[in-house]
C-alpha cells in the first residue's frame, strides 16, 4: 500500500508498505530517518520513541498504515532549522550521552515531559523514563540532563 | 495480508463480519510484538485506531461506559473517582509510552491471564459490550476469559466497549512484580467495597489459566463483616479477617512455575496482596467516615 503523512513538518509518501510493518520500520528504511532506533521491537526499550499526533508512542508498536494522514514528529524534527533542541542541548551539556543508542528515544520522552513547563521532580523524571532503557546505564546524567533541560524550559516560556 | 482500515464503526462490524481471519488491531501494543517476532502471520490486520465510537467514556446511570480504545493514559488521568481499581491498574500498565497506546478493549481481546485491567474489572463487576452485525450483547466479565488467551466473542464480534460500576466504596489494585514499570504481573489483586451492596469484589490476575474472582473469599468477607456490624459501624478491620481472606484468596488461584515465579510464591504473593488490598482499603473507608476528606492511596 502506499502510506502517506506528515513526518517532521513534511508530507511524505512511501510506496508499496506491506500491512505488517511498523511506522519505526518505515521511517528508517522507507523514509531515511534513522534517529529513531530499533532495538527491542517490542515497546520494552524506548528507543523508537516518536511524537504520533503529539503523543509519544513506540514507534515499533505502530501499525504504519496508522500513520495515514496523521502527524508524525521524530527526534530529527525536534530542532529548528537544523539545530539542536533546547531537550537536546542539555543532553550534549550534561553528559547525557554514552553509547547513544538510546538517546533519541531518551530524547523525545524527555522532550514530552520538559514541553509540559514545569520543574519535574526526581520521582517525576524517573517515572516519566520508565520506559526508556539505557544498557550503559548512564540515567543519572540523563536525569540532570532532564532537570537541566527543564530549568531552561522554564526560563525561555516565563 | 491485508490491511482494513474501516472508517466507521458500522463498516468494522461488516469487515469483521467478512473476515473472521483477521486481527483486530488498535494501539498495537500486544499486536504489534506478535507480529515484529513472525509469531503471528494474521491474514488480515483490521486496523480500528480512526473510529471515535471506540474512544472517550461516558456516565451511563450507575454505569461508565468506557470506549474499547479509550487509552489508559486517559483513564489513570480521569477516572480515578468513579473507578478508582482500574485507573490505580492502568497506571501500572507497561510505560509512558505503551499507556498512551493500549487499552481496555485490547487487554480484553488478548485475553491474558496478567492482563492488568482485568482484576479491576472482575472486582468491579464490569460487563463487556461485544457487537457484530447481528446486534450489541453484554457478556458479564466473570464469563468472558474462557482459557488462556481465550475470551467468549464470536468471530464476527468486536470489543466496543466496557460497562463499569461506578464504584460505591473505596477499591484497591495491587501487582507484584520486579519493578515500578514495564512489568508483566507475578500476580496481581483487586478489591472493590460495595457499601451500598454489602458486598465485597475481587479479581486474582496472572495465578490462574485465566482472570478469576475470589467467590469463597468474597462471600467470607462480606459475611464477617455483616456478622460484626461493620458494614453501619465501620470499626477496625479485625486482623483474623484480613489473614483468612489473604488465605482464602490465595485457595482460589491454580497457579503454575514459570519464568516470572514459582507458584507457590505466587499462592504466597497473592494472600498477602489480598490481606493488605482489604486493610488498605478499610483504612480509606474508616478516613472517609472520620471526615477528614483525604484520599490516602
Amino acid at each position: 500500500m502506499r502510506l502517506s503523512c506528515h513526518v517532521n513538518g513534511e508530507r511524505r509518501c512511501a510506496d508499496g508498505v506491506r500491512a505488517r510493518e511498523s511506522l519505526l520500520f518505515v521511517l528508517r528504511e522507507r523514509m531515511g530517518l534513522p534517529g529513531s532506533k530499533n532495538a527491542c521491537e517490542q515497546g520494552e526499550c524506548g528507543s523508537c520513541t516518536v511524537y504520533l499526533d503529539g503523543v509519544p508512542v513506540c514507534a515499533c508498536l505502530v501499525p504504519a498504515g496508522q500513520a495515514r494522514d496523521r502527524q508524525v514528529v521524530t527526534v530529527e524534527g525536534l530542532g529548528d532549522d537544523g539545530g539542536l533542541d533546547l531537550v537536546q542541548e542539555a543532553f550534549v551539556e550534561a553528559g547525557a550521552v554514552q553509547c547513544g543508542f538510546c538517546t533519541p528515544g531518551f530524547v523525545v520522552a524527555a522532550h514530552d515531559l520538559v514541553r509540559r513547563g514545569y520543574a519535574p521532580t526526581e520521582e517525576e523524571i524517573r517515572e516519566a523514563l520508565a520506559g526508556n532503557l539505557c544498557r550503559c546505564t548512564g540515567y543519572e546524567k540523563i536525569i540532570d540532563a532532564v532537570k537541566l533541560a527543564a530549568s531552561r524550559w522554564w526560563a525561555r516560556s516565563g | 495480508m491485508d490491511y482494513l482500515q474501516p472508517a466507521s464503526w458500522a463498516e468494522a462490524l461488516a469487515l469483521r463480519a467478512q473476515r473472521p481471519d483477521a486481527v483486530p488491531v488498535a494501539g498495537g501494543t500486544d499486536v504489534m510484538v506478535g507480529l515484529n517476532f513472525d509469531r503471528h502471520r494474521p491474514a488480515a490486520l483490521l486496523d480500528l485506531s480512526r473510529l471515535r465510537e471506540l474512544t472517550g467514556w461516558e456516565r451511563d446511570g450507575d454505569h461508565v461506559r468506557l470506549g474499547a480504545a479509550e487509552p489508559y493514559t486517559r483513564i489513570v488521568q480521569r477516572l480515578r473517582d468513579p473507578l478508582p481499581a482500574l485507573a490505580q491498574a492502568s497506571r501500572t500498565v507497561g510505560s509512558p509510552q505503551i499507556r498512551n497506546r493500549g487499552s481496555v478493549g485490547g487487554n480484553l481481546g488478548s485475553a491474558s491471564p496478567a492482563g492488568d485491567a482485568h482484576p479491576p474489572l472482575l472486582a468491579a463487576g464490569a460487563t463487556v459490550e461485544a457487537a457484530s452485525v447481528r446486534g450489541t450483547r453484554l457478556i458479564p466479565a466473570a464469563e468472558f476469559f474462557t482459557g488462556v488467551k481465550a475470551n467468549a466473542l464470536a468471530p464476527d464480534e468486536l470489543i466496543a466497549a466496557v460497562r463499569v460500576p461506578v464504584a460505591r466504596g473505596p477499591q484497591r489494585f495491587a501487582k507484584i512484580g520486579t519493578r515500578n514499570a514495564m512489568v508483566i504481573a507475578v500476580c496481581s489483586f483487586a478489591v472493590a467495597l460495595d457499601l451500598a451492596g454489602r458486598r465485597v469484589g475481587t479479581g486474582v490476575g496472572s495465578a490462574a489459566p485465566t482472570p478469576r474472582r475470589a467467590t469463597a473469599a468474597e462471600e467470607f468477607a462480606a459475611g464477617e463483616l455483616e456478622a460484626a456490624g461493620l458494614w453501619d459501624s465501620r470499626g477496625p478491620l479485625p486482623g483474623s479477617l484480613a489473614r483468612r481472606f489473604g488465605q482464602l484468596v490465595a485457595d482460589a488461584a491454580s497457579p503454575v512455575d514459570d519464568v516470572r515465579g514459582t507458584a507457590a510464591y505466587r499462592r504466597h504473593a497473592l494472600s498477602v496482596i489480598a490481606r493488605r488490598t482489604l486493610t488498605w482499603a478499610w483504612a480509606e473507608l474508616r478516613k472517609e467516615t472520620s471526615g477528614c476528606g483525604c484520599h490516602a492511596m
